[in-house]
């Protein structure tokens, strides 16, 4: 079906909920920053810091202020939406991705301090269009309910079955005490993460 | 978060002259950033110290030497540590979660800042972050402060385990800053609150942690790591001990205690170190000792309850600790 033209411009440049946001955070962020800070003026030396990093197998060079998190460059630069924003303050696990090879929580991990790095994250776990084994028993075992943590908690069980804490429910419990599960579905996350360390 | 500059020294002659012009060491970051995006913490300038060649973890003769920038994982899952220090392998897995673990540095650890949630709660009094606009804690919610080595400025606690551990072990830190290198032991670094609670540790402008060095000996391999908490993981000690325990033919010989969640600062128990050797190790004997170790305690209205739980833990952590004597 073609669009209208006159339609298109009477309610202005179709834009998504995701760029909204974004343009929202953006103009939210500049009103937050105290007026004659470095960067609300021009702050050359405050601002910007380049690198690369390769997510999921692709590789990136990007620009961004030093006090991005790694979180908020997946999330908004790059639009990697899997990884949650919880607690934002390393409490609750949700922000889970794998920076060269081990488990970290990315919202307290300064991009610009990470130059060069492999991340994995939950949108890289899936291959070929096959659920991963972990993916799968969480889904066989019930391992959520609103599904907000399960992507931490995928990325964080990848790192706690590769770490060889998996041996026992009480291991696994304490080995993924950073990442919190509001609905409470623990014994359904223990259960795949012991499943899937069986399976591997 | 307030804006900064991000760093990367090209050696460790500028990082440290970067520091004693003001600027701040990162490394993990796990507890400044997220004081700097509490805005408790604005500093204008960050060095990442990442790229110095502090890492790593080595013997040497009856010494375990840990880089300053090992990460506390890597030093819990070292097979040498493990063998020769399990109490500090227990103490730094009892630390944080996994993911903070792979993170976090061994230097970073012991001057991460306290976890008092006045220290948080910028419109709340704390002299230790505000010299001077009181302290909340004393007449608020104190269940978790201390009861040893407080002052009426402060009454937060020291919040890390392998401080305690190593204090217990007689470790000694390197540090080296603009006048050069020294060594002095890992209990000096921290302070008492007194009337100057700011001033949390003894390093000067610019001396940056290289490495930590833990002294090994027969108690070392002897010794347990008791971290009693309101949830079995992921949380700080309300009350912790760390003891390692030399005996022969029947009798102590050697023993080392510290404790964590009661004290400003790590607290080492040589009273009750003195009390027990010579003495068999029995339940009597630990429970004599244990009471030494509340001598001068303060409570406050709501952390009463430590004073009975110190002793207690002390109790179970010594007879833990002669399983594996």
């Amino acid at each position: 079906m073609a669009e209208n033209p006159s339609a298109l411009h009477l309610s202005g440049p179709r834009i998504s909920r995701r760029e909204a946001l974004q343009a929202t955070a953006a103009a939210a962020a500049l009103a937050a920053l105290p007026p004659g800070s470095a960067a609300a003026t021009n702050a050359p030396a405050a601002a910007a810091v380049t690198l690369t990093l390769t997510v999921n197998g692709r590789g990136h060079t990007l620009t961004v202020d030093p006090r991005q998190s790694v979180l908020d460059v997946l999330r908004e630069t790059l639009d990697l939406t899997g990884t949650k924003k919880g607690c934002n303050q390393g409490a609750c696990g949700a922000c889970t991705v794998l920076v060269n090879g081990k488990r970290i929580v990315s919202c307290l991990t300064l991009a610009s301090m990470y130059d060069g790095a492999r991340i994995e994250t939950i949108e890289g776990v899936e291959k070929d269009g096959a659920l991963h084994p972990l993916q799968e028993a969480f889904v066989e075992h019930d391992g959520l309910q609103c599904g907000f943590c399960t992507p931490g908690q995928i990325m964080s069980g990848l790192g706690c079955i590769a770490e060889g804490h998996a041996g026992s429910p009480e291991e696994i419990q304490f080995w993924m005490s950073g990442n919190i599960c509001r609905c409470g579905a623990y014994p359904g996350i223990v259960a795949a993460v012991a499943d899937a360390a069986g399976r591997s | 978060m307030f804006p900064f500059t991000l760093e990367k020294p090209l050696s460790t002659e500028d990082a440290i002259a970067a520091a004693a012009s003001g600027a701040r060491f990162i490394a993990g970051g796990t507890t400044l950033v997220d004081l700097m995006r509490e805005e408790v913490e604005r500093p204008e300038r960050l060095i990442d110290i990442n790229s110095l060649p502090f890492g790593g973890i080595r013997i040497e003769g009856d010494d375990l030497v840990i880089g300053a920038l090992a990460r506390m994982a890597e030093v819990a899952a070292d097979p040498n540590v493990q063998r020769l220090q399990p109490l500090i392998a227990e103490s730094l897995i009892e630390g944080a979660s996994p993911q903070l673990r792979n993170m976090a540095s061994m230097g970073g650890n012991l001057l991460q800042r306290v976890r008092c949630p006045y220290f948080r709660m910028l419109d709340a009094g704390c002299n230790k972050r505000a010299p001077g606009s009181g302290c909340a804690a004393i007449d608020g919610l104190n269940s978790g402060h201390a009861i040893l080595g407080t002052s009426d400025y402060c009454v937060a606690t020291h919040p890390s385990d392998v401080a305690v551990a190593l204090v217990a072990l007689d470790a000694t830190m390197r540090v080296r800053g603009p006048q050069g290198e020294r060594s002095f032991p890992v209990e000096e670094l921290f302070r008492l609150p007194g009337d100057t609670p700011h001033l949390e540790h003894t390093l000067l402008p610019g001396e940056l942690i290289v490495e930590i060095r833990v002294p090994g000996g027969p108690h070392s391999r002897h010794a347990r790591y008791l971290k009693v908490r309101d949830r079995a993981s992921y949380e700080f000690a309300l009350v912790s001990a760390a003891v390692a325990l030399l005996v022969a033919d029947g009798v102590i010989r050697q023993v080392r205690l510290a404790v964590g969640g009661v004290g400003t600062r790590p607290w080492r128990l040589r009273d009750c170190e003195a009390a027990l050797v010579g003495k068999r190790p029995e339940r009597r004997a630990f429970e004599e000792a244990a009471q030494l170790a509340i001598q001068g305690a303060r409570p406050l209205h709501h952390n009463q309850f430590k004073v009975e739980l110190l002793p207690r833990t002390v109790v179970r952590a010594l007879e833990l600790a002669g399983e594996v004597a």
